[in-house]
């Protein structure tokens, strides 16, 4: 590993002021489970460090009236231990409390999950699911983007010199709605997605009728997936399986996936169906409880 | 340029210089002489390097040391009562819980914040928990027994 600069800064302006000064040398560190072995293995040739947590903004994990609000550098046990959270975003529980084992939980980040842009990201298809929205400080400001706009490309991020991802604000979630977050591995715990999918249903009072859904996939694309167009189609439709079978499809073509070690593409492609499927069907469990106050 | 770095370690304050570069157990090993913790992969896979920071379980490969300024390390060597050996310690040697003894100080790391967080933790709790930790000679079964074994009298020798 190569010399490094290592900086902690107190506030969000300091932590810009010198991610903007050491532009593309820099690096936010957050829980480093990514980070500190890129750079050891000189797969980052960052050099000047930037530990975002001891910045307010970046570790406030804030449930209100407006929706949630995950601070970029909050670990994940952080989230899996607030039952509050747990009940609201059911999706963004289950992603939390698979990634890695306690010791990766207890470091990483959702945040870090996503500036890392890998498209097996765990962390990432609950935040599409649950209509998530990145808040980006920089050098010139702060700007706004969709969760599923943030990755551009494998280890790629929207991110420009100097800029910072603040938090991701998911809008407020309750009443009739549920959702799921599902992926597939060969073994049963600690392992990477060989493909996955994060789906929300949100009902209407009847308990039988989609207000709104979304689904987003992992590890089948060279970025994590919206499937905007076939979950917007579900809006005002039944929840049926019919409904549902509909979506895996779209899924199926949506996907384009890549063969390696861990997958072929026929699988991959596969898989997107049934997991969208599966994370449905769970959301829409999870939406009848809630609205039946059972969950 | 060194970072100058203020912590609490098994108890006992403690102040060291450091480069930015190196890891909390490379600082542990390397610069405290604290050398109970273990490098396996140094890469956050394999937990021989478990310590307990700020009560949380953690890979010390993946943390930086200039990361613990103002924190609380829990290392393997501040587990055992003075003289004697914890719970967790004498049950991994009753039940013949491990073999070349490489990855038992993070097992034993890692047990110990398994039972400060659940003192009666079911099989399936165990294995769980423990899932971040891996160890090549003994297929973990004794392991297993020997953690679900330490939480009888085990509140009481931790309190």
């Amino acid at each position: 590993m190569r010399q490094i600069e290592y900086h902690a800064p107190a506030s969000l302006a300091e932590a810009v002021e010198i991610l903007a000064k050491a532009g593309p040398r820099a690096r936010p560190l957050a829980g480093g489970t990514d980070l500190i072995v890129q750079l050891r293995e000189y797969r980052s040739d960052a050099d000047v460090i930037v530990d975002v947590k001891r910045v307010p903004e970046l570790t406030e994990l804030r449930l209100d009236g407006d929706g949630l609000v995950i601070g970029a550098a909050v670990p994940c046990c952080r989230i899996y231990e607030d039952e509050q959270i747990a009940r609201a975003y059911p999706a963004v529980f289950d992603a939390a409390s698979l990634i890695g084992g306690i010791q990766i939980q207890n470091r990483a980040s959702l945040g870090g999950n996503l500036c890392n842009a890998s498209p097996a990201a765990d962390g990432v298809p609950p935040l599409i699911a649950h209509g998530g929205t990145c808040r980006i400080a920089g050098p010139s400001g702060e700007r706004e983007v969709p969760v599923e706009k943030f990755c551009v490309g494998p280890g790629k991020t929207v991110l420009e010199r100097g800029e910072l991802l603040v938090s991701i604000r998911l809008p407020r979630s309750g009443g009739r709605s549920g959702s799921r977050y599902e992926r597939f591995i060969p073994r049963n715990e600690m392992d990477i997605a060989v493909a996955g999918a994060g789906s929300f249903i949100e009902l209407e009072d009847d308990g039988e009728t989609i207000r709104s859904a979304r689904v987003g996939l992992a590890a089948v694309a060279p970025t994590p997936l919206a499937l905007a167009n076939a979950t917007d189609a579900l809006a005002g439709r039944k929840a049926t399986a019919e409904a549902f079978a509909e979506v895996a499809e779209a899924a199926r073509k949506a996907a384009r996936p890549i063969r390696d070690m861990r997958g072929e593409i026929w699988q991959r492609r596969h898989l997107a169906g049934v997991l969208t499927r599966r994370t449905l069907e769970v959301a829409l469990e999870r939406a009848r409880a809630a609205g039946n106050g059972t969950r | 340029m060194k970072v100058h770095v203020r912590a609490t370690i098994n108890g006992e304050p403690v102040e060291f210089l450091c480069e930015p570069r190196p890891s909390l157990l490379e600082a542990l090993r390397d610069e405290l002489g604290l050398t109970g913790s273990k490098e396996g992969c140094n890469n956050g896979n394999c937990g021989a390097c478990n310590v307990i920071l700020d009560g949380r379980l953690v890979n010390s490969c993946i943390v930086l040391a200039p990361e613990i300024d103002g924190a609380a390390v829990t290392t393997v060597e501040g587990i055992a009562p003075a003289g004697g050996l914890h719970t967790i310690q004498q049950r991994f040697l009753e039940h013949a819980a491990l073999q070349c003894g490489v990855c038992t100080p993070g097992f034993i790391v890692a047990a110990k914040a398994l039972l400060d967080e659940k003192p009666r933790p079911t099989e399936a709790d165990a294995r769980l928990y423990l899932a971040g930790n891996l160890c090549r000679c003994t297929g973990y079964d004794k392991i297993i027994r020997a953690v679900l074994d330490s939480t009888n009298g085990n509140a009481e020798e931790t309190a």
